[in-house]
Order: C-alpha cells, then sequence, then structure tokens
C-alpha cells in the first residue's frame, strides 16, 4: 500500500470537560474520499481544524505526508463552510482562482503565463467563465461554491478538506459540486475528507465514512457503518437506518417525526 | 478672504518644493495602504491610530525631541494595542473608541504646555501649509520608503490574507505575521501622513481615496493604481490651491478627496 497522505494516530480533543473525540486512529490513502458525518457539535468541523494545525489535539497526532502538521499547508486545498462574502470586497472570480494558486508568494500579483493559463483551464472545470469577471460577492451560492472548488483544486493538491460545501445549496447545485468534486480528486489522485451532515449527494463516491456522535466515533465503508446495529451502538440510543432508493436515511427509533436537520438525538437524514 | 490666488504663483512654487515631494509620497503611500485599509475593515482603527500619533508627536513638542520620531512611536504604540486586542472587528472598534480620546486629552494637554510657536500646534492636528524642512522631508522619505518596499514584498500574501483569511491560513500563508506586519506600516504610514494633514485629517489620505477606487473597480491591479492616483491628486492639488491663499493644505486636500469619492459613486451608479 501507498504511504498515507495524511495519518491521524490515537488523536483526542477535549474542551474542558466534553469530550469531542478520543483515539482516533485514520490513515488515509492518495484518492481516497472519506466523508466525515455526524451531528452538530460532534467534531466534524474541529477536525478539520485540527488537521489544518489550527487547533491542537488534547492527545495525539496528525501526520501530512509523514510531517506533523504545522499551520495549513500548499499541498492541501480548502472548502471553507458557505458563507456569503461582502459584495465590497474588490475581489473577482478569476481572482479568488488566481490566489488559490499563488497567493501565499511574496510579491506583487502579477501572473506569469503559465498562472494565467492555469486560470482559464479551471474556469472551464467548474464551468464558470462568465462568471471571471464578477465579483464573488455578487454571486450566488452555487456559483460561490464552484469556484470554492476551483479554488481548492487549482494547484493540485494531495488533500482537499471541504466543511460542508453543499449546505445552502439546492439538490441540483448539490449534485454539480459534488460531481466536480470528484472528478477534480481523480484527475489530480487527491484524498477528499468531505465533512457534511448529509451522505446522500456524495454516497456513491464515498469510499470510507468517519461517522462522530456523543464523542465515539466509527470508521468503515457506507455499508459498514450506515446500519441500524452500528449506529444504535455508537449513539447509545435505538437508531433506525432506512434506505429507500437508494437513499440513506438515518432515524432515532424513538423519533415521531423527522425532517432534514433534526437534531441527532432523536433523527437525522444521513 | 480669498480662497484662491494665483498672482505671484510662479515666484511661491520653488517654496513648496519640499511639500510637493512629501505630498508625492504620502500620496503613493497612503493610496496603497488605503486598499487594504478598506479591504481589512480597519478604516477607524486609522483615526485612532492617528490621534495616538498626534500624542506622541505633542508630547515630542513639548518635551523637544524630534516630533516625527514621537509621531512614530504614537503611532506604532496604538497599532501594536490595536493589533494585539482587535484581532475582531468588533473588539477593534470598541478599542480604537477607547484609545482615540484618550490620545488626543493626551494630546491637547502637551500643546496647551506647549510654550513655542502656536502654528506647531496647530499644524499637528490639521496640518501644515509649508512648512516641511529638509530634515523633515529626509524622515518622511525614509518611512515612506521603508512602507512602500514592505508593502510590496508582502503584497500578493497580504491580499490573499485580507481577502479571504480561512482560505489563506490553510494554504500556509502566515496571516498572523502579515497582521503585524501590516499594522506596523500603517502606524508608520499614519505618522508621516500626520506631519502633512494632521491627524485629524489622516483619513482623507489613508481611506478616501481606496474607498473611491473600490467604488469603480475590483481588480487587484487597477484599485491601487486608481487609489494612488486619487490621492496623488488631492495632496498635489491641495497643495498648489493652498498655496495661493496661504490657508492651510486640509481644507483643500480634504476636499478634493471627497469630490473625488462623490465622482466615483456617481460613476459607479451610472454604470449600473
Amino acid at each position: 500500500m501507498a504511504s498515507p497522505v495524511l495519518a491521524i494516530k490515537n488523536a483526542s480533543l477535549t474542551f474542558g470537560e466534553r469530550k469531542l473525540w478520543s483515539n482516533l486512529n485514520l490513515e488515509i490513502q492518495p484518492h481516497e474520499f472519506i466523508a466525515v458525518i455526524g451531528s452538530n457539535g460532534s467534531g466534524k468541523t474541529t477536525l478539520l481544524k485540527a488537521i489544518l494545525g489550527q487547533e491542537k489535539l488534547s492527545q495525539g497526532s496528525i501526520e501530512f505526508k509523514g510531517k506533523k502538521v504545522t499551520r495549513g499547508s500548499r499541498r492541501m486545498g480548502y472548502i471553507p463552510q458557505h458563507r456569503a462574502i461582502d459584495s465590497a470586497s474588490p475581489m473577482r472570480a478569476i481572482d479568488m482562482l488566481r490566489l488559490g494558486l499563488t497567493g501565499h508568494s511574496f510579491g506583487l500579483p502579477i501572473s506569469s503565463r503559465d498562472a494565467n493559463a492555469k486560470v482559464q483551464h479551471i474556469l472551464g472545470c467548474v464551468d464558470a467563465f462568465d462568471l471571471a469577471g464578477k465579483r464573488v460577492g455578487e454571486l450566488s451560492g452555487g456559483e460561490l461554491q464552484r469556484l470554492r472548488v476551483g479554488q481548492a483544486v487549482i494547484d493540485e493538491p494531495d488533500l482537499i478538506l471541504a466543511d460542508e460545501p453543499l449546505s445552502a445549496l439546492d439538490l441540483a447545485q448539490q449534485k454539480v459540486i459534488a460531481d466536480l468534486l470528484d472528478r477534480e480528486r481523480r484527475e489530480h489522485n487527491s484524498a477528499v475528507i468531505f465533512v457534511t451532515h448529509d451522505v446522500n449527494p456524495i454516497l456513491s463516491m464515498v469510499d470510507r465514512v468517519l461517522y462522530l456522535a456523543n464523542g465515539n466515533f466509527k470508521i468503515g465503508t457506507p455499508d459498514e457503518v450506515l446500519r441500524s446495529d452500528v449506529l444504535t451502538e455508537l449513539y447509545g440510543t435505538p437508531v433506525d437506518v432506512i434506505r429507500d432508493q437508494g437513499r440513506i436515511l438515518v432515524v432515532g427509533a424513538d423519533n415521531q417525526h423527522h425532517h432534514d436537520h433534526i437534531s441527532p438525538e432523536r433523527g437525522e437524514w444521513n | 478672504m480669498q480662497f484662491f490666488n494665483f498672482s505671484d504663483y510662479a515666484e511661491l512654487i520653488p517654496l513648496v518644493q519640499n511639500s510637493l515631494i512629501a505630498g508625492l509620497l504620502l500620496g503613493l503611500v497612503g493610496g496603497l495602504i488605503g486598499v487594504f485599509v478598506m479591504t481589512r475593515d480597519m478604516s477607524f482603527a486609522v483615526h485612532g491610530i492617528s490621534e495616538l500619533s498626534f500624542a506622541g508627536a505633542a508630547f515630542a513638542l513639548l518635551l523637544g525631541f524630534n516630533v516625527v520620531g514621537g509621531s512614530i512611536i504614537g503611532s506604532l504604540v496604538a497599532a501594536a494595542i490595536i493589533g494585539y486586542l482587535g484581532a475582531k472587528a468588533k473588539d477593534r472598534n470598541s478599542i480604537v473608541a477607547v484609545l482615540m480620546p484618550a490620545g488626543l486629552g493626551l494630546g491637547i494637554l502637551a500643546l496647551a504646555l506647549y510654550q513655542g510657536r502656536a502654528a506647531n500646534k496647530f499644524g499637528l492636528l490639521t496640518g501644515q501649509i509649508v512648512a516641511v524642512d529638509n530634515p523633515q522631508l529626509l524622515s518622511l522619505v525614509l518611512i515612506c520608503a521603508v512602507v512602500l518596499i514592505g508593502l510590496l514584498i508582502i503584497w500578493r500574501p497580504l491580499t490573499f490574507a485580507s481577502l479571504d483569511p480561512e482560505v489563506a491560513a490553510a494554504r500556509g500563508v502566515p496571516t498572523r505575521a502579515l497582521s503585524i506586519a501590516f499594522m506596523l506600516f500603517l502606524g508608520l504610514a499614519v505618522a508621516a501622513s500626520v506631519q502633512i494633514v494632521g491627524a485629524l485629517l489622516v483619513l482623507s489620505l489613508l481611506v478616501t481615496p481606496a474607498a473611491a477606487a473600490l467604488r469603480v473597480s475590483s481588480s487587484p491591479i487597477a484599485t491601487p493604481l486608481l487609489s494612488v492616483a486619487f490621492a496623488v491628486t488631492s495632496v498635489i492639488g491641495g497643495i498648489l490651491l493652498a498655496l495661493g491663499a496661504g490657508l492651510p493644505i486640509s481644507p483643500y486636500v480634504t476636499t478634493i478627496s471627497f469630490l473625488i469619492y462623490v465622482a466615483c459613486r456617481v460613476i459607479e451608479r451610472v454604470k449600473k
């Protein structure tokens, strides 16, 4: 087996009394697509922050390409949680992609011909030629997320970290973004860690699932993890996993009413 | 009262040569750093820094030290406090609001105790007419050179960190170090501007031109160039107009700068 892109070793993270997760061991291979699922507050985003070196582990270590993670890396691409960008920000779509490619290097924002060609190429990949000169603050949610994917993959990273990139998007847009990310990681052989509360839009691409709940976790293929018995054990309360026409729905057994964003203790779409 | 008077103009120009050079430099520095002041949402912080810079300069004047040195020390102290305590925009505003009157009050105290020429006192708050002497010009050139060279070196990562801080940090951009460096350059730029336009009107050089440029451009190259053009036009235009009338340059600089901003808003509206 190739050496892992990311190795999380015996990692624990505690905030005061609250244990987010402990003894987490996970090795991620190049090309692997990992979905991180769990309720709000289960430590999904915090896990990404720890990988980015912005959150200190209480215990254990995280190694990226054999080296302990420091504050971010040029070999990582990051898609932050959707947040509207101030429309006054002087950043056009094309500038956002450029920053993803060369924003870290010192000097003036003068692009080489290679860089320009690459930006044009990615504009095509994310179907954004017509957005190139628009301010990012004026883009729709779906347009912005397309560019975020482009920005994250433009430098051909070894690891892509995506934090709920599909939230705030409708189903059709979710599919566009998920397919885009899937295609890009195949082309560049990047591993993907995809944080989400709804696994359905990415179910066909996911190699393994990391399910976080109540300070515990479970790792395995979707078929191994997304099962009534496994999740019942994980949550410590009865949970039903219902499969319907290729979709997976996780429902707390004591749950009388359910909808998309119900609290995890009672049930949740997954 | 004459606001504009151009008789004997040719003889007056050489007298303000130093002021013109200083104005050109300040326009360049103010226009460039202003773009970052806007994208980092620090307009109010600039005002706070300039008041402490004023206090530093006033105390230097009172104690007979170098005024530029005093104003730099005041600036940097303010920049350090705001940078250290005000990482979040909300905290920053309250810290600036607390610092500003404290600085202004101390400065006024120092000026009240000062026995020297009254024009010196007033100059620190509202700007000077033509009184840029050679040593003062030299210190301005040095300050501006440091800020310009520093800004040009960190330009691109600072842009990334200012516009898209989360992604920049993930990509390994040292956002914290950059914001410290930026505050240092901002402090120096403010100290330099206080010498010419006075503490109360620094915003017209460090914020208004960039705010105007951002109204009409979102290109990362055109915006700073426009901002510099606006800032230089305001200062040089202000000095040249003030010259004939023998009034302080500040009202002229601020008025030109304001009119440019209004014009840019109109252009923006028309374009849409």
